[in-house]
């Protein structure tokens, strides 16, 4: 099992439960060296490793790790000995391998007695897990080890302090502990007997891997200190400048001579004073120096999203008739969680969103609850535990599918309801019945979200209807983001071939233009932006369309529908125009520039 | 090992935002180092990114030939005060490098573009909510050891391609990576994608990072001339009759109120300025904030934007070039612009001579009838025979407009406003120059209007009340009032303002 968990920034999934699910359920975690050679290694000798003691393995890979350019040799393919094939033609069963009584009971002894032995001598034989030692580490009297995946932070942190090279040589003895469960006690012993001070560099908490060591050096009798969460912080990522902190204090202790190896450079030594500026409170320390006016930028809906209208219309029909619970989902609309929207106080996972919501059904309440729902976990489970359970326990509320043809979050895969056809897959399955199917009544497809109009008025009737039982409504547009991928380059073709082709924007005219940014508040476009205010008397800055825009048309329902200004106007720009276009347009042209010299006359150039 | 004299990585760190090719930038630097023999590594937080979330790619290149059987272990994030350079797509990204700690003066080289993406919180806001970019700039030049500032994203379009090309242009100006322009030239050709606008680019970087601080485009100023000869006598007049200090916007006004009505209506606006003008003359405080603001907002007020206003400036022939070149509409090409009106009722009995839209507004049927065909939004394409003359006829009010409904309100609301600032200013001159800004508020249409001018009334009747009001607390509930849309700030701050007042009267 590849996990998608880490620590740090851009983590989505922090890994605070995989270890702990090891531990209990007697599955082996690996984390390997951040190198793409170990990577590979990891993989394959995983699988040796299940193979080996007859149990599920997981392999941890950090965010920074799957992003990372690098090089390794690769092997040839080699075909399974036992293929799903196989598997199905020639079952073979075994019912004490069942989780049943009396064999669950069995199972228990079989981890401990047969598979955890079995495996940490396949990883000690097969050395997995990795000493870096040399002669002049011998007699330091002190060592470090280290989850695999933290490794070469550690190495950049020792370089930093003058005790390792770009190779990675260090001054200091290190175990590298690519499989971080379980803990292989003979190896440990090993190397605390050489070593009477360690420190272990765990991240995350609790620190399962240093209660173990403390458990194995006390069993073995030996004397060795060992360290850890005393010396660096129980929360957050080990980033390089975290390490550095740790292993001074460490050092200071033990071998301070060791300290004296090189000075840091000024610049880092800067950095390492406890200056901690948290930026907001669930970042703390990102700021290490002064650099005042700094926004967050968090990511957003894309240009012409289609999900941006939902929420538009939404924060319309709230100013209607009040605020509403919003429980959120996982996926792109998560995003309406921040400016300018701001909706969503809950998200329990994927396709949770109902569910999230699930509790807050009592009769007699005066208001519904909102939740949304993407399509992605819609199939995933929200039908069952979203709109099944509402409809079970005749939930009144409000239920939304964001309908936009793929998992959109993920990069665009297709699912059940895609709209694309896809030889592999079945697509093309209609969410609408399927809600029917678990015995909805009351369902509005809105399958232009654009329409702000009819989105406005699905949410109102849904938040106001005195019909009873939970409202589905399917919110149907696709994924600007697939679609332009997908259209952009028919369109060129399409031009370069000769055919009649519309290309549509919006614009603002910055002569009617106020600068109130009503439009932003209420749309959040990344092509909806400001800049300086063109005429002079005013000072607030003006809106602009920015050329990235896509033409999706909400500017202007937004404008009509919150009846804000005349300053949007659409373009259609049309390429390979008929010939009969062509004329039409030249015999409007001749009387509009007529009566524009009249109107010209009368005009004072007033803005620069 | 140790021994010898340690090689170091050189590191770069880029900061851009979803969807600018930062992504592309970091492979550029990492095939022309391998092409060039030696050992790098790249690596990211893209995540969701490409929704327009602020991101660093990081690289490390170690500058010598790669030797087999070894490998160099890379960190995958960059130290802080351990960058060499940093090349930031947009200004506020170069301030978070800063923020972060990753531009030292010991040895950081940052490349930014001084152009602005804005972030949400400043085009949310409802005035000018925008962070100062000299303030952005600050941090950079404080913290790096070289800090070299363009507009990197005009050159990009200018050269038609994106801004990562032109900033991996500017990074092999900087010369911090050991091999030569050809070397980053080739790294673009091998990616093979849009390789002769990258190269362009690329050049525009280069040349950029060479040449000297390129000067800072002109902002928009009050000097620049516009004259028109059908302006002379009354900008003789600006000359002759008001302080040089404000000439220029008082002149700005008076191209403003012609634009909008005719000569006689700006002549009308200078004689409505002379008084106050003439006033702060007779103050003699330093500085004529009151006589510039109240020709800047007399000027305003005086051309609010009604439907004929609208309608006129939709229609001409500045305006179609001008969206024209916006969308880079070809010869072989049509275009056609189409109008998102709303106009409602209010709006129609505005446009008519006074009577009659009082009479529209309080009549029986016809209101109803109008208020049922205005409900909805409408859509005019103003390069079609029949919006354009739709839009003419409308615009064409503007003959009558000094009779109109609309004009006889602001008008009333106007010289309350002038008459309240002269009165305040001989005793607070402070207090009425807040007074002036508070015009401001008044912006918009429909709603917008309703609400910005709502607030403006909250404020003057305060200011009219029997306890003192004064300037700080003024700018106080006008910042208030463009602080949110609700209106929760304004109603905060009126309220600790009224129950202060309250106590002064007590005691």
């Amino acid at each position: 099992m590849i996990l998608g968990e880490d620590y740090g920034e851009g983590s989505s999934i922090i890994q605070e439960r995989s270890h702990a699910f090891a531990m209990k359920s007697q599955m082996w975690l690996l984390d390997p060296r951040p190198s793409h050679g170990a990577l590979v290694d990891a993989v394959q000798k995983g699988f040796e490793l299940s193979e080996a003691s007859r149990t599920p393995v997981m392999l941890t890979m950090r965010v920074r790790t799957c992003h990372a350019h690098g090089h390794f040799i690769a092997q040839d393919n080699v075909r399974p000995s036992f293929t799903l094939k196989d598997a199905i033609e020639n079952p073979r069963r075994g019912v004490e391998r069942m989780a049943l009584a009396p064999a669950t009971f069995a199972h228990e002894h079989e981890k401990v007695h047969e598979r955890w032995p079995a495996a940490t001598r396949f990883i000690r034989e097969q050395g997995l897990n990795e000493v870096f030692e040399s002669p002049d580490t011998v007699g330091c009297g002190v060592g470090l080890m280290v989850q695999g995946g933290l490794y070469n932070t550690l190495i950049r942190a020792l370089e930093l302090m003058g005790l390792a090279d770009i190779w990675g040589s260090a001054r200091l003895p290190i175990y590298v502990m690519n499989v971080v469960y379980p803990v292989v006690d003979e190896e440990v012993v090993d190397f605390c007997l050489k070593y009477p001070a360690v420190l272990m560099l765990e991240e995350g908490q609790p620190e399962f891997i240093e209660q173990t060591l403390q458990t194995v050096v006390a069993r073995a009798d030996l004397e060795t200190r060992i360290h850890g969460k005393d010396m660096l912080p129980r929360a957050g990522e080990y980033t390089t400048l975290v390490m550095m902190k740790g292993i001074r204090k460490f050092l200071q202790r033990y071998a301070p001579a060791l300290l004296e190896m090189a000075p840091v450079d000024s610049g880092v030594a800067a950095m390492l004073a406890p200056k901690v500026i948290p930026l907001i409170p669930s970042m703390p320390g990102v700021a290490l120096q002064e650099a005042p006016g700094v926004l967050p930028r968090p990511p957003s809906f894309c240009t012409g999203c289609p999900e941006r209208p939902l929420f538009t219309a939404i924060k319309l029909v709230e100013r209607e008739i009040g605020k509403h619970y919003v429980s959120a989902d996982i996926g792109c609309h998560q995003f309406a969680a921040l400016a300018p929207f701001d909706f969503g106080a809950t998200s329990m996972g994927y396709g949770l969103g109902a569910a999230g919501a699930a509790a807050l059904n009592v009769e007699g309440a005066g208001r519904r609850t909102i939740s949304v729902m993407g399509d992605g976990g819609f199939w995933h489970n929200g039908l069952t535990s979203g709109v099944g359970n509402a409809v079970f326990n005749k939930s009144d509320n409000l239920i939304v599918v964001v309908d936009n043809g793929y998992s959109a979050a993920t990069g665009g895969q297709d699912i059940l309801s895609s709209r694309a056809k896809n030889d592999k897959r079945t697509t093309k399955m209609s969410i609408e019945g399927a809600v029917r199917g678990t015995g909805v009544n009351w369902i509005r497809t809105v399958s232009n979200t654009y329409n702000l109009k009819k989105m406005k008025a699905a949410v109102r009737e849904a938040l106001t209807t005195s019909d009873r039982g939970p409202k589905v409504l399917i919110a149907q547009s696709e994924c600007m983001l697939n679609k332009q991928r997908r259209v952009k380059p028919l369109m060129r073709k399409q031009i370069a071939q000769g055919e009649r082709v519309v290309t549509e924007r919006f614009g603002i005219d910055s002569d009617t233009c106020t600068g109130d940014h009503s439009c932003i508040r209420l749309s959040g476009c990344p092509s909806l932006s400001i800049r300086p205010n063109p005429d002079p008397l005013r000072k607030d800055p003006i809106a602009v369309v920015q050329s990235s825009c896509v033409g999706c048309g909400l500017c202007g329902e937004v404008s009509h529908a919150a009846v804000l200004c005349p300053s949007f106007y659409r373009t259609e720009l049309v390429s390979n125009p008929s010939r009969g276009e062509r004329l039409w347009a030249r015999i409007t042209s001749v009387i509009t520039t007529l009566l524009q010299r009249r109107l010209a006359a009368r005009e004072f150039v007033h803005v620069a | 090992m140790l021994r010898e004299v340690p090689i170091k990585p050189i590191k770069i760190a880029i900061l851009a935002m979803g969807g600018e090719g930062g992504g592309v930038l970091a492979d550029w630097i990492v095939d022309a180092a391998e092409v060039q023999g030696c050992y790098a590594l790249s690596t990211s937080v893209p995540g969701v990114a490409q929704r327009t979330g602020a991101t660093i790619y990081y690289v490390e290149v170690l500058p010598m030939a790669r030797e087999a059987g070894r490998t160099p272990v890379f960190s995958l994030m960059p130290t802080p005060g351990d960058v060499d350079v940093v090349i930031a797509s947009e200004l506020m990204e170069s301030a978070r490098a800063v923020q972060r700690g990753l531009v030292t003066p010991d040895k950081t080289t940052l490349i930014t573009s001084s152009h602005r993406v804005y972030a949400m919180p400043e085009k949310m806001a409802m005035g000018d909510g925008r962070v100062p970019s000299e303030q952005l700039l600050e941090a950079g030049r404080k913290a790096a050891r070289h800090c070299v500032v363009r507009d990197f994203s005009r050159l990009a379009e200018s050269s038609g391609s994106v801004i990562s090309a032109v900033l991996f242009g500017a990074l092999a100006a900087a010369e911090v990576l050991p091999w030569g322009r050809q070397a980053f030239e080739s790294a673009i050709e091998r990616g093979g994608v849009g390789v002769s606008a990258s190269l362009k680019a690329f050049a525009a970087g280069f040349d950029a990072y060479r040449d000297d601080e390129s000067p800072s485009p002109p902002l928009t100023k009050l000097t620049r001339d516009l004259e028109d000869p059908r302006l002379r006598e009354l900008l003789q007049r600006v000359r002759n009759d008001f302080p040089a200090d404000i000439a220029d916007v008082v002149a700005h006004g008076v191209r403003r109120t012609a634009d909008y009505q005719d000569l006689a209506y700006a002549a009308e606006y200078l004689n409505r300025l002379a008084p106050v003008v003439a006033l702060d003359k007779q103050l003699g405080v330093e500085g004529w904030r009151l006589a510039r603001e109240t020709a800047r907002y007399l000027a305003l007020w005086m051309t609010f934007e009604d439907t004929a206003r609208v309608a006129e400036l939709k229609l001409r022939a500045s305006r179609f070039q001008r969206v024209g070149r916006e969308v880079q509409v070809s010869q072989q090409q049509l275009m056609h612009i189409n109008e998102y009106f709303h106009p409602r009722l209010q709006e129609i009995a505005d446009m008519l001579p006074q009577g009659l839209g009082r009479w529209l507004m309080a009549s029986g049927t016809p209101r109803a009838l109008l208020e049922r065909v205005t409900q909805q939004g409408r859509v005019v394409r103003t390069t079609s025979l029949t919006g354009f003359l739709m839009l003419y006829v409308v615009a064409g009010c503007r003959g009558f407009r000094r009779k109109s409904l609309r004009y006889v309100r602001e008008n009333e609301a106007m010289q309350a406003w002038m008459s309240r600032v002269t009165r305040i200013a001989r005793v607070d001159y402070a207090l009425a120059c807040e007074v002036v800004e508070c015009q401001r508020l008044i912006k918009g249409y429909g709603d917008t209007h309703a609400r910005g001018l709502s607030n403006y009334e909250t404020i003057m009747s305060l200011v009219e009340g029997r306890t003192r009001t004064t300037a700080d607390q003024v700018r106080e509930l006008r910042d208030a009032a463009l602080a949110d849309e609700s209106g929760q700030k304004l109603a905060r701050v009126l309220e600790t303002l009224v129950s202060r007042h309250a106590e002064e009267a007590c005691a």
